[in-house]
């Protein structure tokens, strides 16, 4: 239910905040979405859509850190093993 | 997909369960608050993963399980009338009322359409200004500002054929429902990741505080769900109980304040019922004043219809996480998908469905005949 989806954004159109929509491709499939909620998205930004509502853009930078985590912690877990030894 | 297949590698998951080995030290109880991350446990075997000494329990966080029946039965009853469109997500259509569902009520005639989003129910509205048009308003945080923007548009064209019968409930309250039982064993949780990307996560704090609990605001793919587990075992380790923010791709502290404000312009807070629970103060979201016109419930005057549980299936406990879904007696055996005795058989995220799904052969063997029996 709670499920949303990140689709690139293809094209904007609608001048008013409300009505403000745009086209998402989800991996080919292209879909209808209101942009209402993400006013500073742009072309070419990935939105999370739920139910035809972008609810946020996704950071590209933070999209990372889940791998940045993941090194950090298998140096530390090497810092403490080669300390065991 | 981006954003989505570097978060299923199996390799970097082997990782994140290793770490997770390393640190636990001692049993500890977690609990994933949403049905979406429920069903990527158990789809992509999460908890497989796990030491032994961690249990995952499984949340109340999908809206068609804890719909209570009250609802269904007056969803039922609006859908049944000759003047009324009325447009749900399709999961709602197969959760049981007292004696039939919503699927029931349309292969009886009633004319009852399934949508992606509210705003095609509002498009069918402008379509057929001589039919009632009912949106079927199931939802947690996540969904709320589309409804909210569905009314929002509905109040500024004046489209007068258009209601809602709304059923938005909010994870806070639950989650301290849950922690104030006396039942409760959850020792920290995963927040929802997508209800944070609207709300933000300030209002968990005083909750991690009062409580005493780790909460990581957690996202929906494998890797997410385990760096979630991982942050919240360190800080039960730690003896820490902070609010924590492990899907920063798309959660930020403060939420998203467009969509914020328009849910507040838009619904108030209420008291609500949750099936197998019975009502939670303040734990749902109603119409205010202001939008009351689109409230389906006073426009067919059932506003003050109540009707009880019944007791048939345990998907209260399950909710709570005070039981699993195989420890029901009725789980795969009375109770099926396809012929389901409570919502969490129903909806593709609630716990009871996603074990029969994916896991009903290891589980209970003894229920089915393997293929070539």
């Amino acid at each position: 239910m709670c499920l949303a989806v990140p689709g690139k954004i293809v094209s904007i159109e609608g001048e008013d905040s409300i009505l403000r929509s745009g086209r998402v491709d989800f991996s080919g499939i292209v879909k209808q979405v209101n942009l209402a909620y993400v006013p500073e998205a742009k072309i070419g930004d990935y939105v999370l859509v739920h139910v035809g509502f972008a609810i946020n853009i996704i950071d590209e930078e933070e999209a990372q850190k889940v791998f940045e985590y993941l090194r950090e912690m298998d140096d530390l877990a090497e810092l403490e093993g080669s300390e065991a030894v | 997909m981006k954003f989505i297949d570097e978060y299923r590698d199996p390799k970097a998951a082997a990782r994140f369960a290793r770490a997770i080995r390393q640190i636990t030290s001692r049993p500890w109880t977690i609990m994933e608050i949403c049905g979406g991350q429920t069903h990527a446990i158990v789809r992509f075997g999460v908890d497989e993963l796990l030491p032994q000494n961690i249990t995952l329990v499984h949340g109340p966080g999908c809206p068609v399980c804890v719909t209570p029946v009250e609802l269904i039965e007056k969803a039922i009853e609006i859908a049944a009338r000759p003047d009324v469109v009325f447009c749900s997500f399709g999961d709602m259509l197969r959760v049981p009322g007292i004696s039939k569902d919503l699927l029931t009520v349309k292969a009886q005639g009633g004319d009852i359409r399934i949508v992606y989003s509210p705003l095609d129910a509002l498009k069918i509205a402008r379509e057929n200004p001589s039919r009632q048009v009912v949106f079927f308003a199931v939802g947690f945080e996540t969904t709320a500002p589309a409804n909210a923007m569905t009314v929002y548009q509905a109040f500024q064209s004046d489209i007068r054929n258009f209601s809602l019968l709304v059923a938005h409930v909010l994870v806070p309250p639950a989650i301290e429902a849950i922690l104030s039982s006396p039942a409760n064993q959850v020792r920290g949780f995963l927040a929802a990741g997508h209800v944070c990307a609207v709300m933000g996560y300030s209002e968990y704090e005083p909750i991690a505080r009062r409580y005493h609990v780790p909460i990581v605001v957690t996202g929906f793919e494998p890797l997410d769900i385990l760096q979630g587990i991982y942050m919240t075992i360190r800080q039960l380790e730690e003896g820490r109980a902070e609010v924590e923010n492990q899907y920063t791709r798309a959660v930020s502290k403060d939420g998203n304040r467009p969509a914020i404000d328009l849910i507040r312009n838009v619904f108030e807070v209420v008291p609500r019922k949750w099936r197998g629970v019975g009502e939670i103060p303040a734990s749902g979201l109603g119409l205010k004043a202001k939008y009351v016109a689109f409230d389906a419930e006073k426009r067919f005057g059932i506003a003050d219809r109540v009707i009880e549980e019944s007791a048939l299936c345990i998907s209260g406990s399950i909710l709570q996480g005070i039981k699993k879904p195989h420890e029901c007696p009725a789980f795969g055996s009375t109770c099926t998908p396809e012929h389901p005795l409570g919502a969490t058989m129903v909806s593709t995220e609630g716990a009871c469905a996603a074990y029969y799904r994916y896991r009903r052969v290891r589980l209970s063997d003894s229920f089915f005949p393997q293929p070539g029996d």
